[in-house]
């Protein structure tokens, strides 16, 4: 493991005209941690997240990638999962997985055509096996399932291999039983692909199942007179072990308030 | 059962789809009737006959002065004249749309001003348009072009926008360039939405073809209209005026069928009118 940190977060605010969303907001994470963000609706979980992809800059402070300071805009090196929209629902099942390769090899167009597009598709079995979504491989997303639908849009995620995967609520609209076979997936890929992975989450026990490290975000400064001017920051920091899996007795309120949450993306 | 959850069988949809065209053509024979027991050489209200039989002359019997089929040749000439201007209109929908739609700078540049000029009411310029370009097709075909443009580019433009974030944000973090963004998710993600700013935009189109042809022209279907009502020749006017409903009618269903046969991802929930 290296000593500089896969990402460093110094003293980042995020402001929306009067409004502050997040203040002093400092991390360092390790490169392979997988850390679920917890919070209560509105905190600025979200917030976080889009500021670690690049889709929102930091009011103030700065966020650093590898040592380096993050790009000004979304790039191959953070992959992202949203909860909803994260397909092309334009293309099949395989013509999403093959898109990336497209990009790569036709730079003007981004579509490659007979013999390289066979040769692309052929590529990608081995992913579409995994996943389950052998046989759905010529249907549009819209004739999947919730789950079918997030299974593709973790494996196309995955086709530039990031080293750093961003999930914003991805199992928020699924079925616990389908969640739980997702969690197998996705722990199995993070595994196997060393990646580092942070995942905002409205459910605490998914937080902690699949947490190495857990982020609680919540408003720590209040003002009765103008509820908007401080922001959420994190909170608790905890390291997790795996083998007992369950929050501790601290945050057993929390798990109770998050539980019953709207489950609003924040 | 509540009346919202009764859905019609096949045959009745028919029947009530057919009904309203069924009684206005009823209604129409009854009234001319009556009128023509009072004059049998009224020409306000012709017998469907009458009108059939012009129409049938107006398709089939060369003129005897210029040995035309006029009904084709003001329909071949018209639908030139509609085809060219919405062709216009479509690639300048789609190319400014596009760039308004996704680049903010072209946005800030073009926007206002694409508004503003869609407020500018065409027909008002086409005294210009026939100074500038003569009293040919192309001062026709850019009346065409004036009045659907602005109206399709801000759509295209708002479709372009409604594109939801994430997937732009997906196709960037998969290494995509602006062109290949534009190519890959853009345009396919736009061209059904185009498809439908297409069918909005043929409704003015139509109305400036024929205004344009009654105004100055030699043929089509609205010179011909305009030409024949100095004789009050209902007998050639409502005929016609069926057959460019029907055109329309056409056209518009070509492109839904289009749409479906070449975006059928689009068409997977739900119907649509």
């Amino acid at each position: 493991m290296s000593a500089t940190p896969k990402i460093s977060v110094r003293n980042v605010a995020k402001t929306y005209g009067h409004m502050t969303v997040l203040e002093r907001v400092n991390l360092e994470v390790e490169e392979g941690a997988f850390c679920t963000i917890v919070g209560a609706s509105g905190c600025g979980k979200s917030t976080f997240l889009r500021m670690l992809l690049s889709q929102e800059t930091p009011s103030s402070g700065r966020i650093e990638l590898d040592g380096a300071p993050l790009p000004g805009e979304p790039t191959p090196d953070r992959g992202i999962v949203f909860q909803k929209y994260s397909v092309f629902s334009h293309l099949t099942v395989e013509d999403n997985l093959i898109l990336a390769r497209e990009f790569e090899r036709s730079r003007l167009l981004g579509r490659s055509f007979g013999k390289g597009r066979k040769a692309a598709r052929a590529e990608i079995n081995d992913t579409l096996e995994k996943i389950g979504l052998g046989a759905a491989r010529l249907k549009y997303p819209a004739q999947l399932s919730g789950g079918m639908q997030q299974r593709l849009a973790i494996a196309q995620a995955l086709l530039k291999r990031p080293k750093v995967l961003l999930l914003d609520e991805p199992f928020g609209a699924l079925d616990p039983g389908i969640r739980a076979d997702m969690h197998e997936l996705l722990l199995g890929l993070w595994e196997e692909l060393a990646m580092t992975v942070f995942m905002v989450t409205h459910d605490i026990r998914e937080a902690f199942k699949l947490g190495t490290r857990i982020l609680v975000f919540d408003k720590i400064r209040h003002d009765p007179q103008a509820p908007d001017a401080y922001g959420a920051t994190i909170t608790y920091d905890l390291p997790l072990n795996r083998k007992d899996a369950g929050p501790p007795p601290e945050l057993a309120g929390l798990a109770v308030n998050a539980d019953t949450s709207t489950g609003a993306s924040a | 059962m509540r009346i919202i959850n009764r859905k019609p069988s096949r045959v009745t949809s028919v029947a009530l789809t057919a009904l309203p065209f069924a009684a206005t053509i009823g209604a129409y024979a009854l009234a001319s009737h009556y009128r023509r027991l009072e004059n049998p050489a009224d020409k306000l209200l012709p017998s469907l006959q009458q009108m059939g039989e012009t129409f049938w002359r107006m398709a089939f019997v060369p003129d005897r002065r210029s040995g035309d089929l006029l009904l084709w040749l003001d329909t071949y000439d018209s639908l030139w004249r509609l085809g060219m201007g919405m062709g216009v209109a479509t690639i300048l929908a789609l190319s400014l749309g596009v760039l308004i739609g996704f680049i903010p700078h072209a946005r800030s540049a073009l926007a206002p001003y694409i508004a503003t000029f869609s407020l500018i009411p065409p027909i008002t310029i086409l005294p210009i348009l026939f100074i500038m370009f003569g009293l040919g097709e192309t001062s026709k075909v850019m009346l065409i072009v004036i009045g659907t443009a602005p109206v399709m580019i801000r759509s295209v433009s708002q479709e372009v926008m409604n594109i939801p974030r994430e997937l732009i944000i997906k196709a960037e973090t998969l290494g995509a360039s602006v062109m290949q963004m534009i190519f890959r998710v853009v345009l396919p993600q736009t061209l059904p939405r185009l498809v439908n700013a297409m069918r909005l935009g043929l409704v003015p189109a139509w109305i400036f073809l024929i205004s344009a042809e009654a105004i100055a022209s030699t043929s089509g279907l609205g010179y011909r209209i305009f030409l024949v009502r100095r004789y009050l020749a209902m007998d050639v006017i409502l005929p016609y005026v069926v057959w460019i409903t029907l055109l329309a009618f056409i056209i518009d269903r070509l492109l839904l069928l289009l749409s479906k046969r070449a975006f059928p991802w689009h068409h997977l929930g739900g119907e649509s009118l």
